[in-house]
């Protein structure tokens, strides 16, 4: 996984809310059994017509906006456990997402995949899309050891919360395997008294 | 103070409470299946490592299979190589599979509860997030992503945030032709689908432990369509009823031994939850959905609700449906009964005592997919197919079929589907299908009508599923 410290980015708004993970990558093309390639079929329906050509008014095919920073509205990421949402973006180019709310599943795939969620509140969220309808050029800047993220050129900002264990293993580019597997012989002293019925 | 049952399943899987609010915690069972985890088994390639317990791991094919013809080679040549990696990732890593043909085969959250392997008080995974099913024998059972497949796959263990706990009590009568499913919709349109996040949801209450256990997967299965992390009903004498002499259940002095266990299982009077819900039976209408997600649902006999959210105005244009007005009477050209919400026996016992010596209307198409192979054979010895067919239906092969759209069997773009599965997201089912999720009674009686009408109507019983 690749460390994250600091993200200055332009953003890509997407306002709709409670958007599934159906949207971001649908079940056919979940076919793939290796992690690659995901992000040619990100948010494949919504950019593409049933001919396969590009949908020109989908803000993804809007040239005009770039950035590796996607901003959306609340509940990202709910429905499916497919962690290929997760690889998609990130393969696409995103290293964060911005909402308001994001789902469990969605959360913790994200994490373990060196894309980071920033929750951040109603009125922030707000804010960023009303700054980025005035000016497409507007950043984002998203701390990850003071847990800020702010809108440089003006005072908006605001602290996010994430768990210090996943903060870690996203500072140092660690992920859960190799912690849990330095755990093993605990494991199977737990084992040894563990009954299943 | 006392513990809820989650806390009591959960607290006896700990391995460890590590800094940061993390707990180490042991895994039981872990169910994988041929979309999530091929990643998996590479990353225990690329890392050099073995599968820790592979006595503990069951696997099925069941979202990229065609669901006929079953016994040809499978004809799309990427589901193809992804049912035939995992048969190949099984036979190396010495994983019990039950893929296309073994007589156990179907839908992995069929077949744990219908083997005997979901058990009360267990801790269950699998990367697929309608794992919360298992839930409804009073296990703690989850969905995860791929990376925590290969963590468990690595060390039988997930490293976790404990959830929050929510209580949704459910007292009284069900109204006739009203049946789980509905209570579930209901539940999810009055929470919304962001409601349950971060919580593990326990139902309970006279009109939950009166369900059959077949019932209350169904409503534990949509606990994740409220954002839950998973939903659970404590264990009875209704859950050990079933689990008695299931393939891999525990017999003799093992069963009595593991049954005083399991009656332990319970919230305690002064348990604390974080949330809770109280509902009245009487008052669940026959539900259907009319938006794309599972939170927008309404009684079938209601009219579609004014929202001037872009969301909520996209999703009606999606569905091409307008506000205010009444879904009743609408014309209906695909009914799909399936899915690991309402594929099982019962299920399909209540469609076909319905459509019996009834005719399923012209311009329907319809597909019944069982969830499990031994779901069709028992459909098969009780005449169910028969009955079936004659009223101008097909029981077809086990899979999750137009679940998701990402088999052979799709709904047509722009067309509507009433449908007893789980999601009615935008494309689900196909690219431009339009889904309005229902109960298999309420889909059986459409299919009839070969339009929207109120389930109520049509029988005067109370259903038990
Ligand atoms: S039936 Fe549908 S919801 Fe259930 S496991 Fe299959 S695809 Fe997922």
């Amino acid at each position: 996984m690749e460390k994250f410290k600091t993200l200055t980015s332009t953003v890509i708004p997407l306002a709709n809310e409670d958007i599934d993970t159906d949207q971001i990558i649908p079940a056919r093309f979940l076919k793939s059994t290796t992690r690659e390639g995901f992000g040619n079929n990100l948010f494949r329906d919504w950019r593409y017509d049933s001919q396969g050509d590009l949908k020109e008014d989908f803000i993804l095919n809007d040239p005009s906006y770039s950035g590796s920073i996607l901003v959306t509205g609340k509940n990202f990421g709910c429905g499916s456990s497919r962690e290929h949402a997760a690889w998609a973006l990130y393969d696409f180019g995103f290293r964060a997402v911005v909402s308001s709310y994001f789902a469990d599943i969605f959360k913790g795939n994200a994490l373990n995949n060196g894309l980071l969620p920033v929750q951040v509140s109603d009125a922030f969220l707000e804010t960023i899309f009303e700054l980025v309808k005035q000016d497409k050029n507007t950043t984002l800047k998203i701390e990850l050891i003071d847990q800020q993220i702010s809108i440089p050129g003006t005072n908006h900002k605001e602290k996010y919360n994430i768990n210090a264990y996943k903060k870690t293993c996203l500072l140092n580019g660690y992920d859960d395997i190799d912690y849990l597997i330095s755990k093993k012989s605990q494991i199977e002293q737990f084992e040894q008294t563990h009954k299943e019925f | 103070m006392g513990k809820t049952f989650f806390e009591k399943v959960w607290e006896s899987h700990i391995v460890d409470s590590v800094e940061n609010e993390q707990e180490i915690l042991y895994i039981d069972r872990h169910f994988i299946h041929e979309v999530t985890s091929p990643q998996a088994f590479e990353g225990l390639r690329r890392r050099g490592i073995e599968l820790f317990r592979k006595n503990k791991i069951v696997a099925t094919a069941d979202h990229n299979v065609p669901t006929k013809d079953q016994h040809l080679p499978i004809k799309e040549l990427l589901s193809k190589l992804q049912v035939d990696t995992l048969i190949q990732n099984c036979k190396e890593f010495g994983i019990d599979l039950y893929g296309l043909g073994h007589p156990y085969q179907g839908i992995v959250h069929v077949i744990g509860p219908e083997l005997g392997i979901t058990k009360p008080g267990m801790t269950i995974v699998c990367g697929d997030s309608h794992t919360s099913t298992h839930g409804a024998f009073g296990a703690i059972a989850f969905g995860i992503g791929t990376s925590q497949v290969e963590q468990v796959m690595a060390t039988q263990c997930l490293l976790l945030e404990r959830p929050k706990t929510m209580r949704i009590t459910i007292n009284g009568e069900l109204q006739r032709g009203v049946s789980s499913k509905d209570i579930i919709l209901y539940i999810i349109s009055k929470l919304s689908t962001a409601g349950g996040t971060g919580h593990f949801v326990e139902y309970a209450g006279s009109a939950i432990t009166s369900l059959s256990m077949e019932a209350r997967m169904t409503i534990c299965n949509m606990s994740i369509e409220m954002g839950a992390r998973g939903g659970m009903i404590a264990p009875d004498e209704t859950t050990f009823e079933y689990i008695k002499g299931r393939e891999f259940a525990p017999d003799g002095a093992a069963l009595e031994e593991a049954i005083n266990y399991w009656k332990t299982l319970y919230s305690d009077e002064d348990a604390y939850f974080d949330k809770e819900y109280t509902f009245e039976a009487e008052r669940i209408p026959p539900m259907i959905t009319y938006g794309t997600n599972p939170g927008m649902g309404i009684g079938i006999d209601e009219t579609i609700p004014e929202n001037d959210s872009e969301s909520f105005k996209k999703s009606l244009k999606y569905m091409n449906l307008e506000a205010g007005t009444y879904l009743l009477n609408k014309k209906i050209d695909n009914v799909f009964i399936g899915s690991c919400t309402n594929s099982r026996i019962e299920d399909l016992r209540i469609v076909a005592e319905y459509v019996a010596g009834k005719q399923k209307a012209d311009h329907v198409k319809a597909m019944i997919v069982p969830g499990s192979k031994q779901v069709e054979k028992q459909a098969r010895e009780e005449g169910i197919h028969q009955v079936l067919a004659d009223a101008g239906f097909e029981l077809r092969e086990p899979g999750c079929s137009a679940c998701l759209g990402m088999n052979e069997d799709k709904i047509p773009d722009g067309e509507y589907c009433v449908s007893t599965s789980n999601r009615n997201f935008e494309g689900r089912q196909g690219p431009g299908a339009r889904t309005m999720l229902v109960s298999p009674l309420t889909a059986a009686i459409i299919a009839i009508e070969g339009k929207i009408v109120d389930t109520r109507n049509y029988v005067n019983k109370v259903v038990t599923a």
